[in-house]
């Protein structure tokens, strides 16, 4: 082990608490899925694996964050053994079995016939446990958006839907997951020969990058977890940014909204909500809540996925990275961080500290839309992003960015320039759409064709121009 | 057969899933949550990456020196055959010389743990001279290769009377195959016991078939082997066939290293390695009069069978013998072609090959409907089959308890069909980018295996000395609540609580030969070898009871849980220890053969169907014109289950079916690349529907008052796979929605599944075809 790594104080073991019971685990690899780990080590079969991708649902468990009292569905294929230091976490198990009486969801989903082959349903009973006790007022828009990261094969989901409205009607008793005491997170854990460094601070997180360049960065795990419980790896050291308290900070002035970049989606959307309506529309699509509890803005830019949702509104969103390294920080804009498929501007010893995404002037609007196969939880075929201001009827300035065109996200100035200047008009809408032939030469893929990605991009700018005109029929879903 | 409705759980009651509170709470055991035996091995596949090749050598070396690992086999260590095809000899377990798809098992790795063998199959060196693969079921036409020779129904003249008509029309139509995405995906444990036996744990629907796949390929004798299910997570079809290589490649390594051995297949390789839903391309023409009668329909259909036949044969059929689905065609050419092609073997999947004929007769009739420009549904009006005339199938069956047009009827009312089509009219008039659709969809479903040799099923039954009961039959539980209707029926002929019925879990030593819970039969055939078992048993408890009595047995009568002559009584619990006392036998095994079928598997004549059901669903969707995304606002239908065995259960299933065929309509898009590698192969990228797409209305319902008019068990009809098709709603309404932004003045060429891209070339193809009018 080298100084930096000493520096940060050492461990023995990962605490948390499981199903109200203390573990202290010290010999755990410390990228061991938690699914595996519930699975084999502690005889806890109810959690299922049914894809090991973070898309079906079956392995939802809840946790209370470190710090936090909010109780989140998480994938526990997709999390590791490392980032339930400090947690406190429930399985289907730990719901009922005192006494045998059913929880609430569990009696609702029986009582509704909910269950067929019941593979899917301790996940399903996991989810709206949470959703029971979010706080939240529950319509059947928060049900479905509750519901997204769960995915049912036999039943048709309405005796789902039935049971998730029944059981959540009544107020919420406290969830015996907070009535446990907080663990203690720890800087550092070492087992089986790896490595897993949690910091506190920024100045040790680039400390951590600084000693191991090539190690990887693990925020919500939501990609990176794919390495671990698909890809067999086992990293000699990852550094955990989750932990680190600036990039968990929430700041807002009258220009900007500042997130750090470990802000997970969850944790930023009631601000989004306020800011940019349309943003947070999309940024629910992203992923299920079970992603949206871990998955943060950071890693979505980090990670450089030509397919992310979140760049292209942030491009539009004229969003500045705040990038911190050995040698202090620098302020890039966004659109000039990503180089090329899956290649950044960041520098060995850097990381992503924070985004600051302007606010709107009173004469600036701002879109977006996502186009693909399934509503929820699908990867976009394209996103169109526009932020336009709009002086006297006339376009002063305009910023669109599209996702799932090319290798990167990506501003489309020949759009742009064909709507400044112009009148806000279908005319300069339909004439801009015309123009995406020539910013984008899109690919053929699983997901679409380059020629319907063209297409649909193209046919967006007459949907934001009727979205901007208030027609309240704009989507499918506007329905 | 009177149900009294006294008990606690008999048939025709809604009685809960028996499993319900052990799925909610996380008991519910699948075979991957079995306690693990010590030396228990995990089995990683190694798979082809090419679509065809030739195996040139294979260096298992370096992977066998690798940590942990204790064996490793090709198709050479196999001791029997490396044989497990249903039907046809010649499908491998282990690909043996020749990879002929993508996906196919060339090697078996074991090892302690499963990143042991994950890590050892990486080492394994396989080198492979690549052949041209044939991909596209167009290729496989031209070059007429087949996994077997075609299925063609002749009846009639139907060359004459197209060539005859006053109208014609010619299309072409495909539809794509569909992944089971079963939650749980394939698994066996094999276990070796005394003697060089085995016990396989197995997620089957067919355990029979799993037995003896499993012995052949290890060169055993059936009583070698016994294979147990309890639950699957999951089946739709494929668990059908698909097990039987999992299990045997479990099995041959548990022979090899002589512990037991698991192959839990993960989800990707489970989508690459398993087959799928047939996806099919059809040529069709048809001739008819100014009315829309049909004189005569000739359709092509290519199914792209995969890499060998597997099931394809019996899929092929069905699918020909529902291109009729509830119209009358006096004269019709359905010739099938099992494309041979290096794709994964596709396998039953729900409606096996029935929403594939039915879906090619629908969009006949509406392009039919388009070029007389007539409603679709009046074209159907003079081409549904009638009660006394007009009712022979292509295959000659005649069609003897239709009540298709009552059904449609009363749906058209409850709905107010007519007034939702105008609503949709004036929503499509006042909204620009937006347009609805609107359509019905009857639905007629033959319940049998078209096979007449796997219409039989076994059943034993235990009544023990306290009065409790053990009921153990062949059919498998998937998730359709099979266990708890076949215990309704027990319950019933007893006059007991249904909690008074131990269910246990299927096994090839308890009842043997039986057939794959498959063709939606499950009920009907495993509950009616129950039903007799427990009648066999009651008539000995019956004469038991006459004697204390001191009466005839005609006087005895079991009710409420107690068995009564005149004034007397004893308790049901009572009776059986008498019945014991007495050496009397408690325990029987009951048998049921489903009468009066008969089919000629070469012409494709015969009377494949013991019945048929009915349903008809109707479906409101919108469309965006600017991005071809789709939503389906609203879904009416109505199901005939014969006398429901079990409502909320049959409610579940029509509902399940129903959105699983809106996924294979809409959102499911299976995608190969050019090598033939299929790209799909995660939910993150094969999307099957979530709860938001499930139509915020809802109305299901089960036909009241419609017996079975064949005496099936308790006059119920069968229900798993019919509903499925009532999807097809969606895709027509998706259609209806398409055609009319131009006003129905065209045909719509879309093809399935109507994913957002399908739409929105649709759209352009209409509007270009009217801007060129």
């Amino acid at each position: 082990m080298d100084g930096t790594s000493a520096n940060l104080g050492s461990a023995l073991a990962i605490n948390f608490i499981l199903n109200g019971e203390a573990r202290t685990e010290a010999s755990v690899s410390p990228t061991r899925t938690v699914l595996e780990y519930l699975r084999e080590d502690e005889v806890l079969t109810g959690t299922k694996e049914g894809c090991a991708e973070g898309d079906c649902g079956a392995c939802s468990i809840v946790m209370v964050r470190n710090g936090s009292d909010q109780v989140e569905a998480v994938n526990s294929c997709l999390l590791t053994m490392g980032q339930l230091d400090g947690t406190r976490v429930a399985t289907v198990e730990g719901l009922s079995d005192r006494g045998g009486e059913l929880e609430a969801v569990q009696a609702a989903i029986v009582a509704e016939d909910g269950t067929q082959c019941g593979f899917c349903t301790p996940g399903f009973v996991m989810a709206l446990h949470a959703l029971r006790h979010s706080g939240e007022t529950v319509t059947e828009e928060v049900i479905h958006d509750a519901l997204a990261g769960n995915l049912c094969r036999c039943t048709g989901y309405r005796s789902i839907v039935d049971a998730a409205r029944a059981a959540t009607s009544g107020p919420a008793e406290a969830p015996a997951l907070s009535a446990s005491p907080e663990p203690a997170a720890a800087e550092l854990y070492e087992a089986q020969g790896q490595l897993f460094l949690a910091p506190k601070n920024l100045a040790g997180l680039v400390g951590a990058r600084v000693a191991h360049p090539d190690a990887p960065l693990l925020s919500g795990g939501t990609d990176l977890g794919l390495s671990f419980s698909k890809n067999r790896e086992a990293f000699p050291v990852t550094i955990f940014t989750q932990n680190v308290a600036e990039l968990k900070r929430i700041d807002e002035d009258d220009a900007k909204i500042t997130l750090g970049a470990a802000v997970t989606y969850s944790e930023a959307m009631a601000r989004i909500e306020e800011l940019f309506p349309s943003f947070a529309v999309l940024v629910h699509r992203i992923g299920s809540r079970q992603i949206r509890n871990v998955g943060t803005f950071g890693g979505n830019i980090g990670n450089a996925s030509p397919i992310g949702d979140t760049p292209p509104c942030l491009i539009a969103l004229d969003t500045m990275l705040t990038l911190h390294g050995s040698n202090g920080s620098r302020d890039i804009p966004l659109e000039t961080y990503f180089l090329d498929y899956r290649k950044t501007d960041l520098a060995a010893d850097e990381v992503i500290a924070s985004l600051s995404i302007p606010k709107l002037g009173a004469d600036q609007v701002f879109r977006s839309y996502k186009v693909s196969k399934r509503y929820d939880q699908d990867i976009s075929a394209v996103v169109g992003a526009f932020r336009l201001t709009i002086a006297d009827g006339i376009v002063a300035d305009a910023r669109i960015a599209f996702g799932g065109m090319a290798a990167t996200p990506k501003r489309a100035p020949q759009c742009e320039a064909a709507l400044i200047g112009q009148p806000w008009s279908e005319e300069s809408a339909i004439r801009a759409g015309a123009a995406v032939s020539e910013d984008f030469q899109p690919i053929d893929d699983h997901r679409a064709s380059a020629d319907y990605r063209l297409r649909v991009a193209s046919n967006l700018f007459v949907r934001l121009h009727r979205d901007l005109e208030g027609a309240d029929d704009i989507e499918v879903t506007s329905l | 057969m009177n149900a009294d409705g006294d008990i606690r759980g008999a048939v025709h009651s809604s009685v809960r899933h028996d499993s319900a509170r052990g799925h909610v709470t996380g008991v519910a055991r699948y075979i991957d949550d079995m306690p693990l035996l010590p030396g228990t091995q995990e089995i990683v596949l190694v798979t082809s990456p090419h679509a065809h090749a030739r195996i040139v050598s294979i260096d298992v070396s370096a992977a066998r020196a690798m940590d942990g690992v204790r064996g490793i086999a090709t198709a050479a260590d196999i001791p029997g055959h490396n044989d497990v095809g249903p039907i046809f000899d010649g499908e491998p377990i282990l690909a043996d010389g020749l990879a002929d798809y993508a996906g196919a098992p060339i090697v078996a790795v074991a090892a302690d743990t499963y990143d042991q063998a994950y890590a050892a199959a990486k080492k394994v060196v396989v080198e492979y001279e690549e052949l041209t693969p044939v991909l596209e079921i167009e290729d496989a036409l031209e070059r007429e290769q087949y996994t077997y020779p075609p299925q063609i129904i002749t009846y009639g003249d139907p060359a004459t009377a197209i060539a005859a008509a006053s109208r014609r029309i010619k299309g072409e139509l495909r539809c794509g195959g569909q992944d089971h995405f079963y939650l749980e995906s394939n698994i066996a444990l094999a276990v070796p016991r005394d003697d060089g036996d085995l016990d396989v744990y197995s997620s089957t629907q067919h355990p029979s078939e799993v037995q003896h796949g499993v012995a052949h390929a290890l060169g055993v004798a059936s009583n070698a082997v016994t294979v147990e299910v309890r639950r699957m997570g999951g089946g739709f079809g494929g668990k059908e066939s698909q097990p039987t290589i999992i299990a045997a490649i479990a099995a041959l390594m548990a022979v090899i290293t002589g512990r037991p051995a698991k192959l839990r297949l993960r989800r990707d390789d489970d989508m690459i390695v398993t087959g799928k839903r047939h996806d099919f391309l059809f040529r069709y023409e048809a001739g008819f009069d100014d009315t829309g009668r049909i004189d005569g329909v000739d359709i092509l259909m290519g199914m792209r069978s995969g890499n060998v036949a597997d099931l394809s044969p019996g899929v092929l059929a069905r699918a020909l013998c529902h291109a009729d689905n509830c119209y009358h065609l006096p004269n019709a050419r359905l010739a099938g072609y099992p494309c041979k092609t290096n794709t994964v073997s596709n396998t039953a999947f729900r409606g096996f090959g029935g929403p594939q004929g039915m879906i090619v007769i629908e969009a006949m009739l509406e392009h039919i409907a388009r070029e007389l420009g007539m409603p679709l549904d009046d074209v159907r009006a003079v081409n549904y089959y009638g009660t006394d005339e007009r009712n022979v199938t292509p295959y000659q069956q005649t069609v003897k308890d239709n009540i298709i047009v009552p059904l449609v009827e009363r749906l058209q009312a409850e709905v107010d069909f007519d007034g939702m089509s105008k609503a949709v009219d004036d929503f499509n008039a006042s909204h620009e980018t937006l347009k609805k659709g609107l359509a019905l969809m009857p639905v007629k479903f033959g319940i049998s295996f078209n096979t007449p040799k796997l219409n039989q099923a076994g059943a034993l039954v235990h009544v023990y000395a306290d009065g409790s009961v053990h009921l153990n039959h062949g059919g498998t539980e998937m998730g359709q609540g099979l266990f708890t209707k076949v215990a309704q029926v027990v319950a019933s002929v007893f006059q007991i609580d249904l909690d008074n019925i131990k269910i246990s879990a299927t096994r090839t030593d308890k009842v043997p030969n039986t057939s794959a819970t498959a063709a939606s039969s499950g009920s009907d055939l495993n509950g009616m070898a129950a039903f007799n078992a427990a009648n066999t048993i009651k008539d000995r408890m019956t004469g038991v009871a006459a004697e204390i009595f001191d009466t005839d047995a005609d006087q005895v009568e079991f009710r409420q849980n107690r068995v009564y002559a005149g004034n007397e009584s004893l308790s049901f619990s009572e009776l059986a220890e008498q019945t014991y006392n007495r050496r009397v036998q408690l325990s029987a095994a009951g048998f049921y053969s489903t009468p009066g079928l008969h089919w000629d598997a070469k012409s494709l004549i015969g009377n494949p169907f013991y019945y048929f059901t009915y349903g008809a669903a109707i479906a409101e969707v919108v469309i965006d014109t600017l991005t071809g995304e789709s939503r389906v606002l609203r879904a009416d239908m109505l199901q005939d289950c014969g006398n429901s065995l079990n409502p909320a259960i049959d409610i579940g299933q029509i509902e399940g079916a129903f959105v699983q065929g809106q996924g294979w309509l809409t959102s499911e898009e299976l995608v190969w690349n050019d090598r033939g590698q299929l790209l799909t192969h995660g939910p993150s990228t094969y999307k099957i529907p979530g709860s938001r797409d499930v139509p915020p209305v809802f109305n299901v319902h089960i036909l009241e008052d419609a017996p079975n008019r064949f005496p099936t068990v308790f006059r119920s009809k069968a229900v798993g796979e019919p509903p499925l098709m009532l999807a097809i709603s969606v895709w027509l309404a998706i259609r209806d929605a398409v055609s009319r932004t131009a006003d129905h003045r065209h045909f719509v060429k879309l093809d399935a599944p109507a994913t957002p891209e399908v739409i929105l070339n649709a759209i352009e193809d209409v509007s270009r075809r009217d801007s060129v009018q």
